[in-house]
């Protein structure tokens, strides 16, 4: 009777040891290590919630990582990647991490909602959303778009395409239908919808690495007109790092929130001057993604920081302003947010380190290179 | 050890491995199944325009190589460089990967079993807690995982849990629930004589527990780790997707799912494994289940055996 359970648990026993067994490889990050930390007299650890997962877009951040950027700044950064349901601007108000990425109007919305968080680096100077169509259909701007079929993504990403249709007398959805897209151009390439939403740097390349029935060769941009919310005006900042603004008091973190925007943007300044270098990094951190796509992903990211004429992460007040000004009038707020949700005293510290380190902040050498996208993004 | 317990062992041996060969042919064969319903579907939606034919009734699902790649495309993009210039193919970055979750699953179905049973048993002893717990175990499985991961990730990260290893709470949360409604009722399970004879020899709870419940619940439990193992991937894998966690299945569906318009087959690749994971543990505890049969002596779990015990 006894040998029967003996058997059991032991059977459950050599079950557990197998799945210990196979659970060694936990991540052992792998921090370049080389750069000389030696004039630190302590290195801080710091953590970064992404929006999404890993893909040029944050490429920036990955290279300060890699090339020990950080590490010059003293700081020992871990990058946590975003998932479907995490939300940065949350994560980093329940303190689980110390800065996050985050679209300013979504993050403005939080704040509206109580959450204390400051924008302390406005990486991306530029939107980068359009709205795309077939060059056949002849739409040069959003008036053109009335009587149409238009797709719109939700989720907060819809607002520019909204007010930009709005301010040249299309009502959304009384002059034309709005379309619920998903997050593809499928519905556009087989004519569901007449002009479909998409960042310039991720669905727009997809059309691009698709086989068109017609030719047999992949979409051209010459088959694609786009209309870009940048020049129509009701254009949005995206990415920026937030940090928590209840601790910027803190003499410390303040500290700390310079020297990460610091090493951020000599980060950027890197994948700025050093396209296929950084693009490796990006690839090396995640082995499924395509590397033609991932290289025009940034040189696409390139184009939206760089120039940036007053100095990386430096906040545009007229940009600010247009994007306070489309999330009022859209209702996405419901007044202009509190004073202090915007605070360019850290990144003019971080310029101040950069330039004395001789990292161009600026940019104005930046011009895009081609990138040749491959079926698939491959 | 005499000839004939040898020659007893090595029949059982020879009917296991047959009793497996046909096991893995039948496996086979199912799958060729597929492929052959999958192919033929797809031919026909191509040559009716995706209606039925001879009607005009659409097909349910269109049959166009973005939505339905042929399964020969998806065979070959296994082995197929999982990214331009490396050397590792698709196949065994997807091993990789579910390596990886079976870790976070094989946590959580432990953790998730020794809970299960703890509670049926804490329910046994007290009609009180059955009454009170059962309803509470119920609705916890109405509650959207989806709704729940990202809480469970969150907490995870603000106490000393890895992001992997909140993953393996999720999957916990999915597998303790049939272990706990199936171990109860097997310890139910004996009759009412047997529970009031082993009362009659003034039998303390516990001995009760062990000599007559216990293994009266044995054929309750293997199905509800079958069950639990199943769900413990299912709960690692939507785990990862909710909270982003790198390095698992769940990973690269949700990488895969982002470019499909251009690349479906690498996703249906990435739900394949998904599927052989899951197909794995079940034969891993299905293998557990028969070692364990085949070390005990078939004896019917009664009271004549436990007393004579």
């Amino acid at each position: 009777m006894r040998r029967k359970w003996t058997s059991l648990i032991a059977a459950l026993l050599a079950f557990s040891l197998l799945a210990a067994a196979c659970g060694d490889d936990d991540d052992g990050a792998s921090d370049g290590g080389g750069g000389d930390s030696g004039s630190c007299e302590t290195i801080d650890d710091v953590s970064l919630q992404l929006q999404w997962v890993t893909q040029s877009q944050f490429a920036g951040y990955y290279a300060a990582v890699d090339k020990g950027f950080y590490e010059d700044f003293c700081l020992n950064v871990t990058i946590v990647e975003g998932g479907v349901d995490i939300v940065p601007q949350q994560q980093l108000a329940t303190g689980v991490v110390d800065y996050a990425v985050s679209w300013v109007p979504k993050a403005l919305v939080s704040r509206e909602e109580g959450v204390d968080i400051v924008d302390v680096g406005q990486v991306f100077q530029r939107s980068g959303t359009l709205q795309v169509s077939f060059a056949e259909m002849g739409f040069s701007g959003p008036a053109d778009l009335a009587g149409k079929k238009v797709g719109s993504w939700g989720f907060g990403n819809e607002f520019e395409m909204l007010a930009g249709l709005r301010r040249n007398g299309v009502e959304p959805g009384v002059d034309n239908e709005i379309v619920q897209q998903s997050f593809d151009m499928l519905a556009m390439i087989s004519g569901e919808i007449d002009a479909a939403q998409a960042m310039i740097y991720n669905e727009y390349a997809q059309v691009l690495e698709t086989v068109n029935p017609d030719t047999g060769e992949l979409f051209q941009p010459s088959d694609l007109s786009i209309i870009d919310w940048n020049d129509v005006g009701t254009a949005m900042l995206q990415d920026a790092i937030w940090a928590d603004g209840g601790r910027l008091g803190d003499a410390a973190y303040a500290d700390q929130t310079t020297r990460f925007i610091a090493g951020s943007v000599e980060g950027w300044a890197y994948c700025r001057d050093n396209i296929d270098g950084c693009v490796d990094v990006v690839l090396a951190n995640s082995p499924v993604l395509g590397k033609s796509h991932m290289t025009w992903q940034l040189n696409e990211i390139n184009n939206l920081i760089w120039p940036s004429p007053a100095g990386a992460a430096l906040i545009d007040q007229a940009l600010w302003d247009q994007t306070v000004d489309v999330a009022t009038t859209e209702g996405v707020l419901s007044a202009a947010p509190t004073a202090g949700a915007f605070d360019n005293q850290y990144a003019t510290a971080a310029i101040a380190l950069l330039d004395a380190k001789g990292v161009d902040v600026v940019g104005n050498g930046w011009s895009p290179i081609d990138v040749t996208l491959l079926a698939g993004g491959e | 050890m005499t000839d004939s317990v040898g020659g007893r062992v090595s029949a059982q041996t020879l009917a296991s491995v047959t009793g497996m060969a046909r096991r893995l042919v039948a496996t086979v064969l199912a799958l060729a199944a597929v492929v052959v319903l999958w192919e033929s579907y797809k031919w026909m939606g191509g040559r009716t325009d995706d209606h039925w034919p001879g009607t005009g009734f659409g097909l349910p699902v269109r049959t166009n190589d973005l939505v339905m790649p042929h399964t020969g495309t998806i065979w070959e993009a296994l082995w197929d460089p999982v990214q331009r210039g490396r050397d590792q193919t698709l196949a065994s970055f997807l091993f990789e990967s579910a390596r990886f979750t079976f870790n976070e699953a094989a946590l959580g179905f432990v953790i998730g079993t020794v809970v299960g049973l703890a509670l049926a048993v804490v329910m046994l002893r007290f009609s009180f807690a059955e009454r009170g717990l059962m309803p509470w175990i119920n609705i916890s499985q109405t509650v959207p995982l989806i709704a729940l991961a990202p809480i469970i990730v969150t907490w995870g990260r603000s106490s000393i849990l890895s992001d992997s290893q909140a993953v393996s709470v999720i999957a916990t949360y999915l597998t303790f629930f049939p272990v706990a409604v199936n171990a109860l009722q097997g310890l139910q399970s004996p009759a009412k004589a047997d529970v009031e004879l082993m009362r009659s020899y003034a039998a303390p709870w516990s001995q009760t527990l062990w000599k007559l419940r216990v293994p009266a619940a044995r054929p309750y439990l293997f199905p509800a780790f079958k069950l639990a193992a199943t769900l413990s991937v299912v709960g690692a894998i939507v785990g990862e997707i909710s909270s982003g966690v790198k390095g698992g299945l769940g990973r690269a569906v949700l990488n895969f799912a982002t470019i499909y318009s251009t690349g479906p087959e690498k996703l249906y690749a990435a739900v394949l494994a998904s599927a052989l994971l899951g197909l794995f543990v079940f034969v891993l505890v299905s293998a557990v289940e028969s070692f364990v049969d085949r070390n005990q002596d078939h004896l019917p779990a009664n009271v004549s055996s436990a007393a004579g015990a």
